[in-house]
């Protein structure tokens, strides 16, 4: 292997290390996350998700109880 | 009517839909996702926006496997299931059509070109169009029922029409989409199922449990739907 090869690999093996430290530059909600802001939106999603449910289940009691009546 | 060994009356599978909509909720905000530029934190839509049209499809399903068993026995019993899981499947896919319109206008709009520009290519991506012209078909089932006043005979002709709203839907979602360019993820296979290089285990680990529990969801309302009108059905005669 020559000396030209051998900057060529080195400079390829660069730019890959490179490309993946832009990689890992992609903008994320990690402020959001670090501060544990985001439990607050899970705790609100979830209550809109069983409040929903609460009242899908309050609807199959009140047709279960229809059917039992005739 | 009311047999009890009816999966309709069984409360298992109704908590386990709440409970993998509980971890779906939780754990698809939560765990940890592949950085990609573009998508960014948008790539947690998967387990609520691609849901959204798994469950359309099985709910499809459904109704077309009860449109065959009424035209075999002509119970009126399957027409009404038929009929209710078609109308499921048209929330769940205007679900997955509208926010699919949000997460688009954010991930692929091109900030450089004025928004008008963008949305016109947007609106020109195949599978946008596949998808309305799916959400059209089953559109016109429903006021081609409506539109008879003969029980039977509408009960009939839409089970006839849903085997061939359901036969439309595999051109307009399933083939066409993946012969033309599309700026829609998984042209190259089967998006959002593709093991080896698509979705991370760790998004597989949440999307799966997803795909359940949104189906689970969507056959309990129906099921609600169906008992409403098998009620009705029992009052009138």
């Amino acid at each position: 292997m020559n000396s030209v090869k051998k900057i060529m690999l080195l400079l390829v093996m660069l730019l890959i290390t490179l490309t993946s430290q832009a990689q890992e530059k992609v903008e994320m909600a990690d402020t959001m996350r670090s501060n544990g802001r985001i439990y607050v939106v899970v705790a609100v999603v979830v209550t809109i998700l069983l409040g929903l449910i609460l009242y899908v289940v309050r609807l199959d009691r009140k047709i279960s109880k229809l059917e039992k009546g005739n | 009517m009311t047999d009890r060994k009816n999966y309709m009356y069984k409360s298992w599978w109704k908590i386990t839909s709440v409970i993998l909509l509980l971890y779906t909720f939780t754990a698809g905000l939560l765990l940890e996702v592949p950085r990609l530029p573009a998508l960014q934190e948008t790539i947690r839509n998967l387990y609520f926006h691609v849901c959204m049209w798994f469950a359309m499809m099985i709910l499809f399903t459904i109704s077309v496997v009860n449109a065959i068993r009424y035209l075999r026995g002509f119970n009126i019993k399957h027409d009404i299931i038929a009929r209710q899981y078609a109308v499921a499947g048209i929330v769940f896919g205007l679900l997955g059509y509208i926010t699919g319109a949000i997460w688009a206008s954010y991930t692929w709009a091109d900030p450089n070109k004025p928004a008008l520009n963008s949305f016109s290519t947007i609106a020109r991506d195949p599978k946008l169009i596949g998808a309305a012209i799916a959400l059209l078909v089953y559109f016109a089932y429903l006021i081609l029922r409506d539109s008879i006043q003969d029980m039977d005979k509408k009960a009939r002709i839409s089970a006839v029409y849903n085997i061939f709203a359901y036969a439309m839907l595999f051109p307009a979602i399933w083939i066409l989409p993946r012969i033309l360019p599309s700026l829609h993820p998984g042209n190259e296979g089967n998006p959002a199922l593709d093991v080896k290089n698509d979705i991370s285990g760790n998004m597989r680990m949440v999307f799966y449990p997803a795909v359940i529990g949104w189906t689970l969801l969507g056959v309990w309302i129906t099921t609600l739907k169906i008992r409403m009108s098998l009620l009705k059905e029992k009052n009138m005669l």
